[in-house]
C-alpha cells in the first residue's frame, strides 16, 4: 500500500538546510496498523506529510498504492488524497461553522458526489462513529472525543486506502483516548489500513506494528505481538 | 460554468458569508454606497436638467436679440456718440437679406397705466406682431393671441398677463371683450396669458405693433428685435453677420463694438448646459471612483478573510479541494457580495430618487423635474461592478491559494 524506500527530506533554514529525514525504508502493506513513535523532532510529522502528499520529498522513491508519487501539482495531489487517503489531526480541524454532518459530508463534495447520496452516506459513518444523533451539531457543541470522532467519519467517508492520523489522541484525556483508539481499532479491522504518528507509548502499543524514529532515521521496526496473537508466524 | 447552477456551491458560499457576518455586512455597504451614490447623483443631475429644460423650454433656443445703442468711433463724417435707433425697414431688409432666418420680431416698448372702472396699475406695454408667439410661446389662459387681422387694421385689441387680469378684474370674470384703457385709449381684452420662467417684458400687456407705433407715435423706429434662425444655423455666425449689415445700414465703423447691443439666447444656455455636463461628468467621476473604492474594499476585506480563513482552507484543500476549487468560491463569494450590494444600492438609490421626486419634484417652482436615470446606464454600471468584483477577487482567491496545506495545519 505504501512503499518507501530511502527517502530524504530537508528545510531550508536561512541559508542552512535542516536534514530531518535521512534515508527511510517502510513498507506498508494493506489493512496494517502501524503507530510511528518518536519524540519531537524525530521527523514522524515530516515524514505524515509526505505520506499525505501534503509537502514533496527531496529524494528516494514513494509509491502509494502502486503509483509513483513524484513531481505532483497541487490539482493532482488534491484529488490523491480525497482518493486515496483520510486525515485526523491533533485538533480536529473540523471547520467551525459547519455541522458534524456538513463537515463529515465535505470530502464528499470536493469528490462531487450529489448532495442527497452525500447526506446518506456521512450519516452512515456518523452513525458508525456512535453520533448519529450529534448530526446537526456544530463542532463547538461537541467534546473533544466526539470531535476526534467526526473527524475519524470524515477521514473514512471517501472509502481511502489510508488512514492517517497525526496524533489523534494528543488533545483528549485517557478516557477518550481510549475510545477513539477503540474506534481506530474497529476501523482496522475492517481492513482498513491505518497510520498513527503518537509520541505516547500507551497508544503504540494498541497498534499492531511500532516503528520507532529518531533524528530521522528508523531504529527499530517491531510486531506488536500482543495486539498480533493470530497473525505472527 | 456549471458550478454557478450548484445549489452546492451557493451552499458553500452562503455557509462562509454567513459565518462572517460583520465583514460581509461592511462590504455591502461600501459598494451600496458607491451605487447608491451614482445613482442617486445620475438621478438628481438629470431632474436639474429637466427643470433647466422647462425654464427655457418656451423659448426658441436658437434666438438671438439685438437693439441699438450710441457710436463709439467716427465714421464717413459722423461724431462718434451718435444715437442709433433700429427701424421696421431694419426689419425688412434682414428679413430679405437673410434666408436663414425663421423668425424675426420687431419689439416696441413703452410702460402706461392700464385703467378699468376704479383699477388702475403701471404696466409694460409692448407692440407686436402675431410672430412673438412663435419666438417665445405664450402660454394662453383666455382668449387668443394677436393675428394678422390686428396688426392689419390696427385693431385696439390687447392680451394681458395674468397678473395684470388679477389686479383689474375679480376672480374668474371672463375678461374676453371686457374693454381696458391704456393712456387714453379704451382697448378690448383678446386674451390672458401667463409668463413662464423667462421673461423678458414682465407683466406686459401685448397691443398691435401697428397700433403701438401709431398711439406711440414711433413711426418706423423700434425698440429693439428678436430674431430666431433656422435650425442647425451657426447662430453665433449669424449674429456677427447681421451685425455687420446693421453697421453696413447704419453708416457705423465696422469695428464699433458699442453702436448695436446682442445677446445670445444659445450662448446664455450654453453655459447652463455646460454647467450641466460638467456636473454630469462630476456625477459619473465620483460615482465611479466611489463604486471601485467600494470594490476595492471587498478585495481587502476578502483578503483578511483569506488569511483568516487560511487553516479552513488548508482544511479543505487536505480532504480534496483543488486550488480551482478553492479560487472559484472566493471569486464568487467577491462576485455574489458586488452583486448583492449593487443591487440593495439600486434600489436604495431608486427609493431616495423617489423621495426626491416626492418632496422637490411637485408644486409650483420644482428643483427637481423628473429625477430618473435610465436603466441601461444603470445595467451598464451593475455590469462594470460585477466585472470589478470578478477582477478583484481574483487577488485574494490567488493568496488562498499560495498558503500551502501543510502551513495551514500546522499546530500552532
Amino acid at each position: 500500500m505504501i512503499r518507501i524506500n530511502n527517502l530524504h527530506k530537508s528545510y531550508p533554514i536561512g541559508k542552512d538546510s535542516l536534514h530531518v529525514l535521512k534515508g527511510i525504508d517502510l513498507h506498508i502493506k494493506e489493512g496494517e496498523f502501524v503507530s510511528i513513535m518518536g519524540s519531537s523532532g524525530s521527523g514522524k510529522s515530516t515524514l505524515l506529510n509526505i505520506v499525505g502528499l501534503l509537502d514533496e520529498h527531496d529524494e528516494g522513491d514513494y509509491f502509494l498504492n502502486g503509483q509513483e508519487i513524484k513531481n505532483l501539482n497541487e490539482k493532482k495531489g488534491a484529488v490523491l488524497r480525497n482518493k486515496f487517503l483520510g486525515f485526523v489531526f491533533q485538533s480536529f480541524n473540523l471547520i467551525s461553522y459547519k455541522t458534524a454532518l456538513e463537515n463529515v459530508s465535505l470530502p464528499l463534495y470536493y469528490k462531487g458526489v450529489s448532495r442527497k447520496e452525500r447526506q446518506k452516506i456521512a450519516l452512515e459513518y456518523l452513525d458508525k462513529v456512535g453520533l448519529k444523533d450529534w448530526a446537526s451539531h456544530l463542532p463547538n457543541e461537541l467534546s473533544g472525543g466526539q470531535k476526534q470522532r467526526v473527524a475519524i467519519a470524515r477521514a473514512l467517508v471517501t472509502q481511502p486506502k489510508v488512514v492517517l492520523a497525526d496524533e489523534p489522541t494528543g488533545a483528549l484525556d485517557s478516557t477518550t483516548t481510549d475510545s477513539v483508539m477503540d474506534l481506530l481499532k474497529d476501523i482496522n479491522n475492517e481492513g482498513m489500513t491505518v497510520f498513527v504518528i503518537t509520541h505516547e507509548e500507551e497508544v503504540a502499543d494498541q497498534t499492531k506494528r511500532i516503528v520507532r524514529l529518531k533524528d530521522g532515521i528508523i531504529i527499530s521496526d517491531t510486531i506488536n505481538v500482543q495486539r498480533n496473537p493470530v497473525k505472527t508466524v | 460554468m456549471k458550478f454557478i447552477f450548484d445549489s452546492d456551491t451557493w451552499q458553500e458560499i452562503y455557509g462562509g458569508i454567513r459565518k462572517n457576518k460583520t465583514r460581509t455586512v461592511i462590504t455591502i455597504i461600501g459598494v451600496l454606497w458607491g451605487i447608491f451614490l451614482l445613482v442617486t447623483l445620475l438621478g438628481a443631475s438629470r431632474g436639474l436638467e429637466n427643470n433647466f429644460k422647462n425654464i427655457f423650454g418656451d423659448f426658441a433656443t436658437n434666438s438671438v436679440f439685438v437693439w441699438s445703442q450710441r457710436t463709439e468711433l467716427p465714421f464717413k463724417g459722423f461724431q462718434k456718440g451718435r444715437r442709433l435707433r433700429l427701424t421696421t425697414n431694419d426689419v425688412e431688409i434682414l428679413k430679405r437679406e437673410y434666408k436663414e432666418i425663421k423668425f424675426i420680431a420687431p419689439r416696441s416698448q413703452s410702460n402706461s397705466a392700464i385703467t378699468r372702472g376704479f383699477k388702475t396699475g403701471n404696466f409694460n406695454i409692448s407692440g407686436d406682431l402675431p410672430v412673438l408667439d412663435k419666438v417665445q410661446k405664450k402660454d394662453l389662459v383666455y382668449g387668443r393671441f394677436l393675428n394678422e387681422n390686428d396688426i392689419k387694421l390696427k385693431a385696439k385689441v390687447c392680451v394681458i398677463e395674468l397678473e395684470i387680469y388679477e389686479q383689474l378684474f375679480d376672480k374668474n370674470e371672463d375678461p374676453v371683450g371686457e374693454m381696458v384703457n391704456i393712456g387714453n385709449i379704451s382697448y378690448k381684452v383678446i386674451g390672458v396669458y401667463k409668463n413662464g420662467n423667462i421673461s423678458f417684458d414682465g407683466s406686459a400687456a401685448y397691443i398691435p405693433f401697428t397700433t403701438f407705433q401709431q398711439v406711440f407715435n414711433r413711426a418706423n423706429r423700434i425698440s429693439w428685435m428678436m430674431i430666431t434662425a433656422n435650425e442647425g444655423v451657426d447662430i453665433l455666425q449669424m449674429e456677427k453677420d447681421l451685425l455687420l449689415t446693421l453697421k453696413n445700414i447704419h453708416k457705423v465703423d465696422p469695428e464699433d463694438k458699442k453702436a448695436f447691443g446682442s445677446a445670445n439666447l444659445a450662448v446664455e444656455i450654453g453655459k447652463v448646459t455646460g454647467f450641466l455636463t460638467g456636473m454630469q461628468f462630476l456625477t459619473w467621476f465620483v460615482g465611479i471612483a466611489t463604486l471601485i473604492a467600494g470594490v476595492f474594499a471587498i478585495g481587502n476585506i476578502l483578503l483578511i478573510t483569506v488569511k483568516e480563513r487560511t487553516k479552513e482552507i488548508g482544511i479543505r484543500r487536505a480532504i480534496g479541494a483543488t486550488p480551482i476549487e478553492i479560487r472559484r468560491q472566493v471569486v464568487l463569494e467577491s462576485v455574489f457580495l458586488t452583486t448583492v450590494a449593487g443591487m440593495l444600492g439600486i434600489i436604495f438609490g431608486g427609493f431616495v430618487l423617489f423621495l426626491l421626486d416626492y418632496f422637490l419634484g411637485s408644486g409650483p417652482d420644482p428643483t427637481l423635474v423628473n429625477p430618473t436615470v435610465n436603466i441601461p446606464i444603470i445595467l451598464f454600471a451593475f455590469l462594470i461592478l460585477i466585472v470589478l468584483g470578478t477582477l478583484i477577487g481574483l487577488i485574494p482567491a490567488y493568496m488562498a491559494t499560495l498558503v500551502k496545506p501543510i502551513d495551514a495545519l500546522r499546530d500552532e
